[in-house]
C-alpha cells in the first residue's frame, strides 16, 4: 500500500515565489524515505503541505486511503510530525505536553498516559516528566519532539531536520530509536543535512532542488550510480619516493598521507597488493567524502549554473 | 462512508478547554488577582468615596447602580484578554501548530478557545461579585437574563479577543484593540452613569456602543432598571455573535495568520 502519494504538487507564495513545480512522489508503507535537498529547495514547504502547515497552490495529497482535501481528519489522523523548529509550550509540563497532543488526536487520558509513560521512558525523559519544556536541554527537546510526534501511534512519521544541532552520540541514539519503530511497522519520512545519516537509514531517496524534484530511487541504486570513489590512506611510514605511485591516480596530502581515486570496477585488494609489492604499507584508510555527498553535489550542482 | 469522529472531536475539545483553563490558574497573579485588585479600587473610590457625594441614581445608592457595570467590564475585559492572549501566545511560541497539525476542525479550534475565555470571564465575575458584596447588597431581580447575559457576553468578547489574536503579529497588537476600543467603549457604556444624564445627541450616540446593551441588560437582572430594551439588548448580542463567530471561522479556514 501507498503510505504517500504527492500529484503534480505547486505552490506560489504571495510574493510570487514558487517554493514547489510539480512535484510527484510516492512512498510506500514500511519505507524508510529520504527526502533531501539544499537550503530553499521546497523539502519544508513540501511537508508543511502534507501536514496542512502550507497551503498548496495545486495539486493532489493522499495519505494511505485518505485524500488530503476530501478527508482532511483522517489524513491529518495518520501523520506524526516532528518540525523543525521547536514549537512546544515553554511553560507546559514535559507529560502534559504528551497528554494534550494526544487529546487533539482524540485519545483520552486514560488510553494516552500509559503511551506517553512509555514514550518518555524510551527516549529518556522519565525524570523530565513534571519539568517545564523550556527547561530542558536541545537534545532533550528533540526527543521530546519525537514523542510528542508518536504519542498517538501514527502511522506515517515524518521528520525535519530532526537531528540538527544534536551531538553524535545521541544521533546515533536517535537512529536506533528510529530505526525501532520502522521495523515494527511504521513508515518514515526523513529530511536531513546529514547525508550520512539518509545513507545510513533510509532505502529510498528523493533529491529536490529549486522545487522539483532531480531524483528519485532507491538508496542503493543511487550509490551505485558513482563511478569514482577517493580513498584517504594513512601510510604507516612517510612516503619519500613519489614516483613509487607513478602509474595510479592519486594526491600527496602529507609525508604519512595520499588520496587515491578508484574506479568502482578497481579492487581494492588489487591496490593493496600493488602498495604492499611496492614497500608501502598502510595503517588505516577511510572515503574522502561520504558517498551521497558526492552524488548530490552531482545532482545538485548542474542546476545552480543556470 | 468514513467512520464517525464523534467520540474523538469531544475529547479534542475537552482537552483545548482543560489547557485553557489550566492556563489562566497557573498564572492567576496575573489573571485572577488584577480585577479583583482593581474593581476593589473602583468601588472605595467611585462607590464609597465619589458615591457618597452622589446620591442616588434611578433610586438606587451610586454604589448599587455601579455594581452591575463594574461586574460586566470585568468579565468582558477578561473573556477578551484571556483568548488574545492564549491565541496569540500559541501563535508567537508556534506551538499552534500542534493544532492544525491534529485532526482537529476549525469550529473546534474556536469553541476551545471560546469556552477557555468565557469560563475565565465567569469566574472573574463570581470573584468581582463577591468583592462588590463587601460593599453593597446584591440582588438578582431575574435570575434568567443576568445568567443569559453574562454568558453571552463573555462570548461575544472571547471572539473578538480571537479575531484580535489571528492578526496580531506582536504582542503590542492584542492590546491596541482593549486600549484603543474595548476601554472606550466600557467606559462611555453606562458603568458609572444612566444615559438619560446625556444630552439627547450624546443619547444618541451611545445607542451604537454594544457594551451599553450588555451592561444595562445585566443591570435590569440585578436591579430591574435599564436604558434600553432589553429585547433588543439580547438580539444585538446575539447577532454580534453570529458575526463574529462567521467571521473568526473564515479566517481559520483561509488560515489568516496561521498557515503559509
Amino acid at each position: 500500500m501507498t503510505a504517500l502519494s504527492i500529484e503534480h504538487l505547486n505552490k506560489t507564495y504571495g510574493n510570487g515565489l514558487q517554493a514547489l513545480n510539480d512535484i510527484n512522489l510516492s512512498v510506500e508503507q514500511g519505507d524508510f524515505f529520504a527526502l533531501l535537498g539544499p537550503n530553499g529547495a521546497g523539502k519544508s514547504t513540501t511537508i508543511g503541505v502534507i501536514t496542512s502547515l502550507v497551503t498548496k497552490t495545486a495539486g493532489r495529497v493522499q495519505v494511505f486511503d485518505a485524500d488530503l482535501d476530501d478527508n482532511t481528519e483522517l489524513a491529518k489522523s495518520y501523520i506524526g510530525l516532528v518540525p523543525q523548529e521547536f514549537n512546544f509550550n515553554g511553560f507546559e509540563q514535559v507529560k502534559h505536553i504528551l497528554l494534550t497532543q494526544a487529546g487533539y488526536y482524540g485519545l483520552a487520558e486514560k488510553q494516552a498516559e500509559p503511551r506517553a509513560d512509555a514514550l518518555l521512558k524510551q527516549l529518556g525523559l522519565w525524570d523530565k516528566r513534571h519539568t517545564p519544556s523550556r527547561a530542558l536541554s536541545g537534545g532533550m527537546k528533540r526527543r521530546l519532539m519525537i514523542a510528542r510526534a508518536l504519542v498517538h501511534d501514527p502511522k506515517l512519521l515524518i521528520l525535519d531536520e530532526p537531528t540538527a544541532g544534536v551531538d553524535i552520540e545521541l544521533r546515533r541514539s536517535m537512529w536506533t530509536f528510529l530505526r525501532d519503530i520502522n521495523r515494527q511497522g511504521t513508515t518514515i519520512i526523513l529530511t536531513t543535512h546529514y547525508l550520512e545519516e539518509a545513507e545510513n537509514l533510509c532505502r529510498n531517496i528523493a533529491i529536490i532542488d529549486k522545487g522539483r524534484i532531480v531524483e528519485n530511487t532507491d538508496m542503493k541504486s543511487l550509490l551505485n550510480r558513482l563511478d569514482k570513489e577517493t580513498f584517504v590512506l594513512d601510510l604507516q611510514q612517510p612516503l619519500t619516493d613519489s614516483n613509487l605511485l607513478q602509474d595510479i591516480v592519486h594526491h600527496q596530502v602529507d609525508s604519512t598521507t595520499i588520496e587515491i581515486e578508484l574506479n568502482r570496477s578497481d579492487s581494492l585488494n588489487g591496490l593493496f597488493s600493488l602498495l604492499s609489492e611496492r614497500g608501502i604499507h598502510v595503517a588505516s584508510m577511510k572515503n574522502k567524502v561520504n558517498r551521497l555527498e558526492e552524488l548530490f553535489l552531482k545532482l545538485v550542482e548542474p542546476s545552480e549554473k543556470h | 462512508m468514513p467512520a464517525s469522529r464523534h467520540p474523538q472531536h469531544w475529547i479534542a475539545f475537552k482537552t483545548i478547554v482543560t489547557r485553557e483553563i489550566r492556563r489562566f490558574l497557573r498564572i492567576w497573579a496575573q489573571t485572577l488577582l488584577p480585577p479583583a485588585i482593581t474593581m476593589t479600587l473602583y468601588f472605595i473610590i467611585f462607590g464609597n468615596l465619589i458615591g457618597s457625594r452622589i446620591g442616588e441614581m434611578e433610586g438606587f445608592t451610586y454604589m448599587q447602580y455601579i455594581a452591575p457595570g463594574v461586574i460586566m467590564m470585568a468579565i468582558i475585559n477578561n473573556a477578551y484578554s484571556n483568548v488574545a492572549s492564549s491565541f496569540f501566545s500559541a501563535k508567537f511560541q508556534s506551538h499552534i501548530e500542534e493544532l492544525i497539525v491534529a485532526p482537529v476542525p476549525n469550529y473546534l479550534i474556536l469553541a476551545g478557545y471560546v469556552v477557555g475565555g468565557t469560563t475565565r470571564g465567569l469566574l472573574i465575575g463570581i470573584i468581582v461579585s463577591v468583592v462588590a458584596l463587601f460593599f453593597t447588597d446584591l440582588t438578582i431581580q431575574h435570575y434568567w437574563i443576568t445568567f443569559t447575559m453574562v454568558l453571552l457576553s463573555a462570548v461575544l468578547f472571547a471572539l473578538g479577543g480571537f479575531i484580535n489574536a489571528v492578526y496580531a503579529r506582536s504582542f503590542d497588537e492584542i492590546s491596541i484593540i482593549p486600549t484603543f476600543i474595548l476601554t472606550p467603549l466600557t467606559y462611555l457604556g453606562g458603568v458609572f452613569y444612566s444615559i438619560n444624564l446625556l444630552p439627547e445627541f450624546w443619547q444618541n450616540v451611545s445607542l451604537i456602543n454594544p457594551v451599553l446593551y450588555m451592561v444595562n441588560a445585566f443591570r435590569y437582572g440585578l436591579l430591574g432598571i435599564s436604558d434600553v430594551s432589553v429585547f433588543w439588548a439580547f438580539a444585538i448580542i446575539v447577532l454580534f455573535i453570529a458575526t463574529l463567530t462567521w467571521y473568526a471561522l473564515h479566517l481559520l479556514d483561509k488560515g489568516t495568520g496561521l498557515r503559509n
